[in-house]
């Protein structure tokens, strides 16, 4: 029997394919000092950064023991290539999305950032990232992602989809780095 | 930031200290060149006016993402960590917001021999609109006469 919300849904058979199935892992550059004094000035703009971002002498003398980057640093900014998407816009690194073109019709702006493939509207509801051991200079971070999971109801913007998708970040040393889980949301 | 926060002296119901940011292009693009997030909503107001916010380019919701963490690691200082942050984009930051950082203490724990606080977070933008709820754990240090 086919259900009003199969009728209407919104979930792709690639979304089917691929639910809880990692992506293939990218590893990061080495990250260096610059790329986390340059993270930190961005972010704290227009104030001086805390020292334990840029200065060895100040960090070597906390419980880090050196200079580490912010929790929110991206070390996969700036690639040589696109990355791939996990299918709702995002890039799945946790890097914005690739470069887009510029917009000729509407898009979505009441939060989000990105419109989908087939002209649904898009937008990313948000994330949640817990943090194990921090990012250091020399670090080369691999990264994984997946769709973990989704769910469809009407919401104020109409019938909607909620993706969640998963993101991990290792360090060289195989400890994790980032556990993330963003919502996608396309309606 | 050579405070330290120590797990004895923060009570439930304390509030992050006051950390605000006025947003303009001059913050987005810093972010946009460390981000590598050239994206036109962000860049131009004839593509923020296409994508339906009538005052053009806004903001990055990883910006305001960053905002939150750096209001709290200011506030615990560097012996302490950030163990998760979660928030969900609500509202636009339009140009030239003043965007405030707000928290609560909801609960504090000693799990997995970490002294933890949870808290609820928020920005704010100067109208008091809330634009990212969403919660955070951190991890303290305890003072080292109390072990």
């Amino acid at each position: 029997m086919t259900t009003e919300a199969d009728e209407q849904t919104l979930v792709t058979q690639e979304m089917v394919d691929r639910k809880a199935e990692w992506g293939s892992e990218r590893t990061s550059p080495p990250v260096s000092e610059s790329d986390i004094r340059k993270w930190a000035i961005a972010v704290y703009w227009p104030e001086q950064p805390p020292s334990m971002y840029w200065d060895a002498e100040y960090a070597g003398g906390t419980r880090h023991g050196g200079i580490i980057a912010p929790p929110d640093f991206n070390p996969f900014a700036w690639p040589i290539r696109p990355t791939p998407t996990d299918g709702i816009g995002r890039d799945s690194g946790g890097s914005p999305p690739p470069r887009t073109p510029k917009p000729s019709k509407a898009r979505s702006a009441s939060t989000g950032e990105q419109t989908s493939r087939k002209g649904k509207r898009g937008m990313n509801g948000g994330q949640v990232e817990t943090y194990g051991v921090p990012i250091r200079p020399g670090d080369e971070i691999t990264t994984r992602t997946r769709l973990r999971d989704w769910e469809e109801r009407e919401t104020r913007l109409g019938w909607t989809l909620f993706t969640y998708t998963e993101t991990e970040w290792r360090n060289q040393n195989d400890e994790i780095v980032k556990l993330r889980v963003s919502t996608g949301i396309r309606y | 930031m050579a405070n330290n926060l120590y797990y004895e002296d923060v009570n439930i119901g304390d509030e992050l200290p006051e950390w605000s940011r006025t947003t303009d292009f001059m913050s987005w693009n810093r972010y946009a060149a460390v981000n590598d997030e050239f994206v036109y909503i962000h860049m131009d107001d004839e593509a923020g006016r296409a994508a339906l916010n009538e005052q053009g380019a806004f903001g990055m919701g990883n910006l305001r993402y960053a905002y939150i963490v750096n209001a709290l690691q200011s506030w615990i200082g560097d012996e302490a960590v950030i163990r998760e942050v979660g928030c969900q984009f609500r509202a636009i930051n339009q140009r030239n917001d003043v965007l405030t950082v707000t928290g609560k203490v909801t609960d504090k724990e000693e799990t997995d021999g970490e002294y933890r606080l949870r808290l609820d977070v928020d920005v704010l933008n100067q109208l008091g609109e809330r634009t990212c709820p969403g919660h955070a754990v951190v991890v303290l240090p305890k003072r080292p006469d109390s072990e």
